[in-house]
């Protein structure tokens, strides 16, 4: 069979499928558990209708059960146990990961990626959605910036290796150098520093993403409460930091929140740029390396990873919801 | 403390699109002028070009006899009060009310003092830590207003300030701006309203505005009692002015015009013995009208009548176009179906000739 007819036939299957669940769970709802009849015909039609959101929402509660929550447990256990999982070591695997330099590296690193990362994405986003906003070639601006989204990290990883490139003829910071007269440099080399050009390409990526939710933010303030602070005196950057920034300032948070989680959970980047060598490993990266061999240990860093995201995720939510209110 | 003189302005949007033209006004310091017109012949455009929010594109500006055109909003001396109140949603009403001075860089004793004194007049005092959101409609009108007062600006700008708030706030805010202007004699104020009953009583001059230039200016009763076209004369009073047409038959201090219906109607407006003949509208407001049982200006059967209490409103069948109205003092029933014959003091019947008012010839 080919593809294409494979693929068809899955769409019809799975919607049909979901068109079938909802119409026929509403049905024996409707008919046979609370049907409308003889006495108790309000007080059914009520009952029903406190259940039905539940037919509506049990798929996504069953599948999201057993892909996130049954994980999660689950590997909170094996991180408790040995690499060959019948034996119980208790924290074994976190004082033995937490005692070893290539795990602090990678936490200290990602402490570096959380603070980097999403501060820079937002406040680029945020630029260029304010200078773009009245231009009329704007939206062409708008449109390249927003481009890197659509490409995959790796890929992302594969076009910055050739502009980190140490040959002059191929990347352009050494073709740079060279135009000086300096020796060429792999930057992916530099202590400490190689992490943050290796971020860069991660803000490059997420840039788009803060301007476009940010630049909506922006056209959503009331032009009055602009036309109001200029009459005030305010000069544009009074109006920028007084009053715009503050009107869109859980907008700010949600997109800060949403790039930090992202940034917990990459990978590929570094795995691509420098696979984890000359000091550069993350927490995901770190975890990759220790998935296949060794010993339990990377169910134990997934869990310290996800303890970083739960915070950041339910300030991410709270804000969220605030701002649709 | 300020005059404001505007000569020959206009405003052209994308360089093709006219919106006004030839404005040429000269308002003096302590009035309150209040632009009227319909909806979209750019009343707003007005007083946003004045606040300086809009370019200026052909005419001058003066303000204190200083040319404004390209000076920036906030050095030509003028606040403005928005439809929307434009209140700033993140700052409380205290820090709503002193960011402009926060701005000017004003010492804090004299942001407080300020801002304390204007809260005091608008009887804000109890919702100075608030966020505009939570307040009313009427408190968060007042806040803009607020806003204005503590720059103590010399030119008070409103753009239709009451139209967002319910039929009763309306009527006590409407009080209220004119008690604030009453307590504050040399500020001058441009009130831009749709309303005619807020122009009427808010007004020491009204500014009609229609098909993109001046239409009329002059204080209430003048506009009222001696408008000089048929869209003045329909625009200021509610109902509406009736227009009737008619034939001049004779002309001097009185002219007597022939219905068209077949009364007679007479005028005091003085015509030449030229006019004779002339097409005229006759024009008599449902105020003015009064039954009669000999000369009568109007006949018609009674469709429809509104008891009001003190007045009753007779609407009468309508031919072609709007009907004839009638507003009679007190209470008049079983008037419905019957003919009546209307009359007016010679003294209220306007005359028009192609629009415009034969007293302004
Ligand atoms: N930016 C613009 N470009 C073109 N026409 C405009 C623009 N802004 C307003 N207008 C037009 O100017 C006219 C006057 O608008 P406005 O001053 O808001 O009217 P009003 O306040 O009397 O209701 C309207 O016909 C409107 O369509
Ligand atoms: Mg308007």
């Amino acid at each position: 069979m080919s593809p294409v007819v494979q693929g068809i036939i899955t769409i019809i299957l799975g919607v049909g499928g979901c068109a079938a669940y909802f119409y026929a769970s509403n049905l024996v709802l409707d008919k046979v558990i609370f049907p409308p009849r003889n006495d108790d015909h309000g007080r059914n039609i009520n009952r029903a209708n406190i259940v039905r959101p539940w037919l509506f929402v049990a798929p996504a509660i069953f599948f999201l059960g057993l892909y996130l929550v049954y994980p999660v447990v689950g590997s909170f256990f094996r991180s408790l146990y040995n690499r060959s999982g019948n034996t119980f070591i208790g924290l074994g695997n976190y004082t033995q990961m937490f005692s070893e330099e290539g795990f602090r590296v990678a936490l200290f690193n990602n402490i570096l990626w959380v603070i980097f990362v999403p501060a820079s994405a937002t406040f680029l986003g945020l630029l260029v959605a304010q200078l773009t906003d009245r231009l009329k070639w704007g939206n062409i601006a708008k449109s390249l910036i927003f481009m890197p989204m659509a490409i995959s990290f790796v890929g992302a990883s594969l076009i910055w290796k050739f502009v980190y490139a140490n040959n002059p003829d191929i990347g352009i910071i050494n073709a740079v150098r060279d135009f000086f007269g300096l020796n060429p440099i792999d930057v992916l080399q530099i202590p400490f520093w190689n992490n943050f050009f290796i971020m860069f390409i991660l803000v490059w990526i997420q840039t788009g993403f803060a301007m476009v939710i940010l630049s909506a933010a922006l056209r959503g303030i009331p032009e009055e409460t602009i036309e109001a602070a200029i009459i005030d005196g305010a000069n544009p950057f009074q109006i920028f930091f007084k009053i715009k920034i503050p009107q869109i300032a859980p907008t700010i948070v949600v997109v800060w929140t949403t790039i930090t989680i992202l940034v917990l959970k990459v990978f590929d980047i570094v795995y691509a740029m420098t696979g984890g060598n000359f000091d550069t490993e993350i927490l995901p990266s770190y975890m990759m390396d220790y998935m296949f061999r060794d010993d339990g240990r990377a169910t134990a860093v997934a869990f310290v990873i996800m303890i970083i995201v739960t915070p950041v995720m339910v300030w991410n939510i709270v804000q969220a919801r605030r701002e649709m209110r | 403390m300020a005059n404001l003189k505007l000569t020959d302005v206009e405003k052209t949007y994308g360089g093709t699109v006219q919106v006004l033209r030839d404005i040429n006004l000269d308002i003096k310091k302590g009035e309150l002028i209040v632009f009227v017109g319909p909806s979209g012949c750019g009343k707003s455009t007005l007083l946003r070009m004045i606040a300086g929010l809009e370019k200026i594109t052909g005419g001058t500006l003066e303000i204190d006899g200083q040319m404004v055109n390209d000076v920036p909003p906030a050095q030509r001396g003028i606040a403005m009060v928005f439809q929307s109140y434009a209140l700033y949603p993140h700052m409380t009403v205290r820090d709503n009310m002193s960011f402009a001075l926060k701005i000017a860089k004003k010492s804090k004793q004299e942001i407080e003092d300020s801002v304390n004194r204007a809260a005091k007049m608008l009887q804000l005092e109890p919702y100075l830590d608030r966020l505009p959101k939570a307040l009313s409609g009427g408190q968060r009108q007042r806040v803009a207003i607020g806003r204005s007062i503590v720059r103590d600006p010399k030119v008070y700008l409103f753009d239709e300030p009451l139209s967002n708030l319910d039929a009763a706030l309306r009527v006590a805010t409407r009080i209220e701006i004119a008690q604030l202007k009453e307590s504050m004699p040399d500020s001058t104020m441009i009130y831009v309203t749709h309303d005619q009953v807020e122009a009427m009583t808010l007004a020491t001059r009204i500014v009609v505005l229609a098909n993109k230039g001046i239409a009329q200016v002059g204080s209430p009763l003048e506009l009222y009692e001696t408008p000089n076209s048929e869209f003045v004369a329909q625009f200021i009073g509610s109902p509406a002015m009736n227009l009737l047409p008619g034939e001049i038959v004779e002309t001097g201090e009185t002219t007597v015009v022939k219905m068209d219906g077949g009364g007679t109607a007479r005028s005091n407006i003085a015509t030449k013995p030229e006019d004779k003949g002339l097409k005229v509208n006759v024009g008599v407001r449902p105020e003015d009208f009064v039954e009669s049982d000999g000369d009568y200006i109007y006949e018609g059967t009674v469709d429809i009548t509104e008891a009001l209490g003190e007045v009753t409103l007779l609407y009468f069948e309508a031919h072609d176009g709007d009907p004839v109205i009638g507003k009679l003092q007190g209470i008049h029933q079983g008037l419905r179906g019957n003919k009546v014959k209307m009359t007016a003091d010679p003294g209220r019947v306007h005359l028009f000739h192609d629009g415009t008012s034969l007293l302004y010839r």
